[in-house]
C-alpha cells in the first residue's frame, strides 16, 4: 500500500535537480529539462500502470465505500459539467458547423458536408475541446485536493488505517473521468451537431434535415465509434493519472499546491494532444 | 541480523533501527534503535520539539521504513507490510497530532470509514457499533460536523475514536495532549488509564499503548516505561522513579516547567 506510492515518487524524485544550481550553459539547461521531463514520464507511466494493476486487483474490494465514491466522482466529471456542455455544444454548432454548412453549401460542395462533420465535430474538435474543459474543470480540483490532503497528512490517515490510498482516492477519479469524459463527448458531438444544421438552417441553407443526418450516417464508420470510445476513455485515464500523480505522489507542503496545480494542468493539455496525435496516425492507418 | 535475537512475544520489536523523516528519507533521525514493547506495556517516549517523535512513531507502526536494521509489528517486518499483511496493520491504532481527520467527511462518516472498509457488516450492525463508540468518546452532539467545524478538543477525540473503531491491540498516540484545555487532557489521561486497564470497549481486554510528548509532567505512572529521543539517539529511562532521579540533562527540560509558565 505505502510502497505503492513511495515507488512511484522514487522513480521521479526530481527534487534534486529543482535544487540544483542553475546551469550556466543553454545546452546544460535544456539537458536538464530533458531529463526531468524523462523522469516525469518515467513516473507517471508506473502510477498509471500502478493504478491499473490495483483497478484490476481490487475491483471487488469495500463495495459500500467504493460505489458512492465511484458514483460522486461520476456526477462531478460528467452530470454536473452537463449545462456547460449545452452551452458549449451551442457554441460549437454556431461558431463552428453552421459556418462549414454555409460555407460548403455556398460552393456546391455538400457532398462532403458528412465527411467533414465527422472529421471536424466526431474525430477531432467533440473529443479535444471536452478533455481539455474537464482537464481544467475536475483536474484542477483534482490536484488541489488531493495535494491538500497529502500536505495536511490525510494519505498517512489513510495507510494508518490500512485503506489503500491509490484505491480509496484515485480508482473512483479514475473512473469517473474516462465515463464523464466519454459520455460528456457523445452528448457534446450530438448537441453541435444539431444546434449547427439549426443555426445554418435559419441561414436558409438549403439542406433538408434528411439528408444532413444521412450524409453524417453515411460517412461514420465503426472503426469512428471504436476509437472515439478507445480515445476519449484514454483521456478520462490519463487526464486522471496526470492530475492525481501530482497532487498525491509527491510529499507536498500547502504552499506547494499551486504550483503543482498549475504544473499538472500543462501537462495534461501535452498528454491530450499527445492521445490526439495517436489517433490520428490510427485514423489515418486503419 | 539473528532471527533469534527477536522476542516472539514483543508487540512492536526493533533492532538497530535507523529512523528517517517522512519528508525527506535522507535526513536520520534516530540511528541503532533497540526497543522492545511487551503485550499490555505502556511506553511513553519523550523528546523535544522536532526531535524525531513522530517520525520514531510512524516507524514503529509500520508507516514508514526504518533506514537500517529492522522494525517488527506483532512479529511481522515492516519492511514486508503489503496487502497480505492488512489483518496485522489492523491490529494496530495510530492517532497522528492534530487528529489528521478527512476533511470531506463528517465525524461520524471518519470513524465509520475503517469499519465500512475492512468489516462486511450490514448498515444497522455498523451504525450501532458507531454510535456506541460516539457516545462512549462524548461526540454524539459533533456527530455531523466535519472536521474544520470541530474545535482541536473535539477533533483529537474523533480522531482517537475512529482509531479504536476496528479494536486494536495496540495504540500508538502522537503527542495526543498537544493543544488540549485543562478539561479534555484530563479525560484523555483517564481514558488511556482506562484502555491500559481494560476497558468495556474492548470487552476489558488490555490495551498496549505508545504515546509521545514534548513534556513528561502530566505522564507520572508507577506501571509505565519511559524513553527519551534526543539528538539522534533513543535511550530507555525505565520507570517514573528513574526518570525523576535522571541526570540526563533533556530529561531535565522535559520535566521542567515551561518558561512562560513561570513568568
Amino acid at each position: 500500500m505505502r510502497s505503492y506510492l513511495a515507488r512511484a515518487y522514487q522513480l521521479t524524485n526530481t527534487s534534486v535537480l529543482h535544487h540544483a544550481a542553475v546551469p550556466k550553459s543553454y545546452t546544460d539547461r535544456l539537458g536538464r529539462k530533458l531529463f526531468m521531463a524523462l523522469l516525469t514520464l518515467q513516473g507517471l507511466g508506473a502510477f498509471a500502470l500502478i493504478t491499473l494493476g490495483v483497478i484490476l486487483k481490487k475491483h471487488a474490494v469495500a463495495h459500500s465505500v467504493m460505489r458512492p465514491r465511484i458514483r460522486h466522482e461520476i456526477n462531478r466529471a460528467g452530470i454536473a459539467l452537463m449545462p456547460m456542455f449545452f452551452f458549449i455544444a451551442l457554441a460549437l454548432g454556431f461558431l463552428v458547423v453552421s459556418q462549414t454548412v454555409a460555407a460548403l453549401a455556398k460552393v456546391g460542395a455538400t457532398n462532403y458536408l458528412g465527411s467533414t462533420m465527422v472529421i471536424v465535430i466526431v474525430r477531432e474538435l467533440g473529443p479535444l475541446l471536452t478533455a481539455t474543459l474537464v482537464l481544467a474543470r475536475v483536474g484542477t480540483a483534482n490536484v488541489i485536493e488531493l495535494g491538500t490532503a497529502r500536505a495536511l497528512g490525510e494519505v498517512e490517515a489513510l495507510e494508518a488505517l490500512g485503506i489503500d490510498p491509490v484505491h480509496y482516492l484515485i480508482v473512483p477519479r479514475v473512473l469517473g473521468l474516462a465515463l464523464g469524459i466519454f459520455s460528456l463527448t457523445i452528448y457534446l458531438i450530438i448537441g453541435a451537431l444539431a444546434s449547427g444544421y439549426l443555426f445554418a438552417f435559419l441561414q436558409d441553407v438549403p439542406i433538408t434535415p434528411g439528408d444532413y443526418l444521412k450524409q453524417i450516417a453515411e460517412a461514420l464508420g465503426w472503426l469512428d465509434f471504436a476509437l472515439l470510445a478507445l480515445k476519449t476513455l484514454a483521456f478520462g485515464f490519463f487526464i486522471a493519472i496526470v492530475t492525481c500523480y501530482h497532487g498525491l505522489a509527491q510529499p507536498l507542503r500547502l504552499e506547494d499546491v499551486s504550483r503543482v496545480a498549475v504544473r499538472a494542468v500543462t501537462q495534461g493539455v501535452i498528454v491530450c494532444v499527445l492521445i490526439d496525435a495517436l489517433f490520428i496516425v490510427l485514423y489515418l492507418v486503419t | 541480523m539473528n532471527e533469534t535475537a527477536f522476542t516472539a512475544s514483543a508487540v512492536i520489536e526493533m533492532r538497530d533501527a535507523g529512523i528517517s523523516t517522512l519528508r525527506d528519507s535522507s535526513l536520520i533521525v534516530a540511528e541503532n534503535v533497540n526497543w522492545s514493547v511487551a503485550p499490555g506495556e505502556f511506553w511513553v517516549v519523550a523528546g523535544q520539539q522536532q526531535s524525531g517523535k513522530s517520525d520514531f512513531l510512524m516507524t514503529a507502526a509500520g508507516l514508514l521504513l526504518p533506514t537500517q536494521g529492522s522494525c517488527r509489528v506483532f512479529g511481522c517486518e515492516t519492511n514486508d507490510f503489503g496487502e497480505a499483511q492488512v489483518a496485522e496493520r489492523l491490529r494496530v491504532g495510530f492517532v497522528f497530532a492534530g487528529g489528521k481527520m478527512f476533511s470531506h467527511l463528517t465525524v461520524a462518516e471518519n470513524v465509520a470509514l475503517p469499519l465500512l472498509y475492512h468489516k462486511d457488516l450490514t448498515d444497522l450492525e455498523m451504525a450501532r457499533e458507531v454510535e456506541t463508540l460516539l457516545e462512549l468518546m462524548e461526540l454524539t452532539p459533533f456527530a455531523n460536523a466535519t472536521s474544520a467545524n470541530l474545535a482541536a478538543n473535539w477533533r483529537q477525540r474523533a480522531a482517537l475514536a475512529r482509531a479504536l473503531i476496528l479494536k486494536p491491540e495496540l495504540l500508538l498516540l502522537d503527542n495526543p495532549l498537544g493543544g488540549l484545555g485543562a478539561r479534555h487532557r484530563h479525560w484523555l489521561l483517564q481514558f488511556l488509564e482506562q484502555l491500559q486497564r481494560g476497558h468495556e470497549w474492548f470487552e476489558a481486554r488490555p490495551l498496549t499503548l505508545v504515546v509521545t510528548t514534548d513534556d513528561l509532567r502530566p505522564w507520572p505512572h508507577a506501571q509505565r516505561k519511559y524513553a527519551v529521543l534526543h539528538e539522534g539517539s533513543f535511550s530507555g529511562l525505565g520507570s517514573w522513579g528513574d526518570v525523576a532521579s535522571a541526570s540526563h540533562h533533556a530529561v531535565k527540560e522535559l520535566l521542567a516547567e515551561p518558561a512562560g509558565a513561570i513568568m
